[in-house]
């Protein structure tokens, strides 16, 4: 009863912001069509609650209560705000491509001087005047997961890349989410990047909050397709403000002896969550997707990850850790599908979670499907807290209680820091990690 | 002269057992002493009560360090004023590369003591020439801490770290436990290289032969929590051929 009710509530709200909003949603005809399903798939099913099984340990419904409106268009101000924020989280020889309040900001961007075999474009201009196949594709994403099927229904902007068959892009890229307005917004970005046959890049995706941004709601997507023998490193740093909401789906695909190197840290947003499916559709490739959470007062962060092999020959590694304080909440979810033909399989994972204080909680769901039979799989889960006679060792030899603290957090994190391949997408993990631990005091 | 250890009718308790009933030692500069005594003497709980490690209650009784009471201290201070415990068994911290690990614990011992932070050149510098003198190879400090170490290098990063943070008071506790005749050799070398005049040390040790190597100025006996005999280096020689026995009877 309660739950018809709720969803009643949210679904019919929804639907009207949706209704307000659908004329300032880029795209005609088809992709309004395609919008008008997403959504319809959306309202039936409302916002994901405990009683899915996907979603049992982030009840959105209890965590998020309600979509808000969509951003308004961010004005002068909010474009001076960000621009300071997108300065002082500057990273240094990346190419910058700037989201404020879900909408492109080619003047916080940088265009000039595209190297050969780059193509940057926005969503917007695709949805609105690209050809029907992009725009088609950019709806594959399956709308049986309702926030998936709200960001189809809702995506206004984010940015389309493609790299060339040969390429392998000398400069990293960088997708920058500013929230900066000042009202309680919800913004809706997708993403697309591309890479050929025998390419490569550098992703690096950060979300971040103008100073006075208030809670806001991030729903954003990002759609990754590798080409045979190509790779990407990519890296995720989630430093949104405390009160924000960030919900993002990846929808990754590999084609043959590709290579996916790719590693979240969630330190940010008051709830997050991180839902991922990374699919091998050629022999050959290699995964290993990373990730750390660090959270403390009463944050709730949740990963989901799904690997699907479905083609033999391949390899995923997963390692996973969460450092949780105060009254934090973290969630890992780990499910790795061998498809029966999948043979010669080797799909490894290992999630654990350090608890700082006897209010934080971490729920580690490992779970394998395996349908072939010549496979090499493995998972691991454990939960602990810092150990007290490593702690005293460090304090005997002169580290305050904080700085034992943070040695040892740093040493529990490394492992999953230390897999990422490229050395500065590593260096930016670590100041990540660093900032979070200072920021503990 | 103040003494720089003073442990005065010390009574501590763990879990409402009572380990040490009144255990008393004075310990002056450029003194070495040994602390002898039968397992379950409260040998290994008196240097963890000077060292500050959780679990203990100390009931009666003081610990004076240059005359400032050591109890009230944190570890962490007891280290920077220069107290220093060399672990009869050192903790594996796997991802803490050793020298991240000293290069932090020496900064934040000088940090407390107002000293400069020593950059990483100086620090390296320092660390190397220190490693160098134990026969330690830079290999094993860039692993992590006593991570896959054999239990002579476990306790030769112990000295190694005397060495470096340079404390005014160093406990030995066991140093010898796990130790082959060579591996002691070398552990004791090392810290007979650090005695000077102004340095006191408190080896701890159930067995008389880590004391043909570290000489020791006094030996005292404990037996269920006190010091029962006090003497010189030949009370150790005497205890070798009598064994302990004689003690747990007196006491």
């Amino acid at each position: 009863m309660n739950v018809a009710l709720v969803k009643n509530e949210t679904g019919s709200a929804l639907s009207d912001s949706f209704a307000i909003a659908r004329d300032r949603l880029p795209g005609t005809g088809k992709v309004a069509a395609a919008r008008e399903a997403a959504f319809a798939a959306y309202a039936q099913a409302g916002l994901p609650h405990r009683r899915i099984e996907d979603w049992k340990y982030t009840d959105l419904r209890a965590l998020m209560r309600e979509v808000l409106p969509l951003a308004p268009a961010p004005d002068a101000a909010e474009f001076s705000r960000a621009a300071s924020a997108a300065k002082l989280h500057a990273i240094e020889g990346v190419r910058r491509l700037v989201l404020v309040d879900g909408v492109f900001a080619p003047k916080l961007s940088e265009l000039g001087g595209i190297e050969k075999g780059l193509g940057i474009r926005t969503l917007r201009e695709t949805l609105e005047t690209g050809d029907a196949a992009l725009q088609a594709l950019l709806f594959t994403p399956d709308n049986a997961n309702p926030m998936v099927a709200l960001n189809s229904a809702m995506m206004t902007d984010g940015v389309v890349i493609d790299v060339a068959d040969g390429v392998v892009l000398s400069q990293p890229l960088q997708i920058v989410h500013i929230a900066s307005g000042t009202v309680p917004a919800a913004m809706f970005t997708r993403s697309l990047l591309r890479l050929g046959k025998d390419a490569g890049a550098t992703l690096v995706e950060s979300y971040i909050a103008a100073e006075g941004a208030k809670a806001y709601q991030v729903h954003d997507s990002l759609m990754i397709s590798i080409g045979n023998n190509s790779r990407l490193d990519h890296v995720r740093l989630n430093e949104d403000g405390r009160d924000a909401f960030n919900i993002s789906s990846g929808v990754v695909s590999l084609g043959a002896h590709a290579h996916f190197n790719t590693f979240g840290m969630m330190s940010g947003a008051g709830v997050s969550r991180y839902q991922a499916t990374i699919a091998f559709a050629g022999e050959g490739s290699r995964v290993e997707t990373n990730g750390v959470n660090l959270l403390n007062g009463k944050q709730h962060a949740d990963t989901t990850l799904f690997m699907d092999h479905a083609v033999p020959h391949c390899d995923s590694r997963e390692i996973f850790r969460a450092v949780v304080d105060d009254r934090a909440h973290s969630v890992f979810q780990g499910r790795i599908i061998v498809r029966p033909h999948a043979q010669k399989t080797d799909a490894k994972m290992m999630t654990r979670a350090l608890l700082l204080s006897d209010d934080a909680e971490a729920d580690n769901k490992p779970e394998l499907e395996i349908f072939a039979d010549d496979v090499t799989c493995g998972h691991g889960a454990t939960t602990g807290a810092l150990d007290e006679s490593l702690l005293f060792y460090l304090r005997a030899r002169g580290l305050s209680e904080k700085e034992a603290q943070a040695l040892l957090i740093q040493a529990f994190v490394g492992e999953a820091i230390e897999s990422i391949v490229n050395d500065g997408l590593r260096e930016l993990a670590i100041a990540a990690a660093q900032r979070w631990l200072e920021a503990r005091g | 002269m103040t003494a720089l250890l003073e442990v005065k009718d010390l009574k501590v308790r763990v879990e409402e057992r009572e380990i040490l009933h009144g255990l008393s030692l004075t310990v002056n500069p450029g003194e070495v002493h040994a602390i002898m005594g039968p397992n379950g003497s409260g040998k290994s709980t008196l240097s963890h009560v000077i060292a500050g490690k959780p679990g203990y209650e100390v009931t009666g009784g003081e610990i004076l360090f240059k005359g400032e009471d050591l109890l009230e201290m944190s570890p962490d201070e007891r280290a920077a004023k220069g107290v220093f415990l060399a672990f009869q068994y050192p903790v594996e911290i796997p991802g803490v590369a050793t020298m991240n690990f000293l290069h932090v614990a020496l900064n934040a011992q000088r940090k407390a003591r107002g000293e400069s932070q020593l950059t990483t050149p100086e620090f390296l510098k320092k660390a190397y020439a220190a490693a160098a003198s134990l026969n330690i190879p830079r290999d094993m400090l860039k692993r992590g801490v006593n991570v896959g170490f054999s239990g002579g290098e476990k306790k030769r990063n112990e000295i190694l770290q005397m060495a470096l943070f340079e404390p005014a008071v160093c406990i030995l506790d066991e140093m010898d436990s796990g130790l082959d005749i060579d591996a002691l050799r070398v552990a004791a070398d090392g810290v007979n290289a650090l005695r000077s005049q102004g340095r006191a040390m408190v080896v701890i040790t159930h067995y008389q032969r880590l004391l043909n190597y570290i000489v020791p100025d006094f030996v005292h006996v404990m037996s269920k929590g006190r010091v029962v005999k006090s003497g010189d280096k030949e009370l150790a020689l005497e205890l070798e051929a009598s064994g302990y026995a004689q003690f747990e009877d007196a006491a």
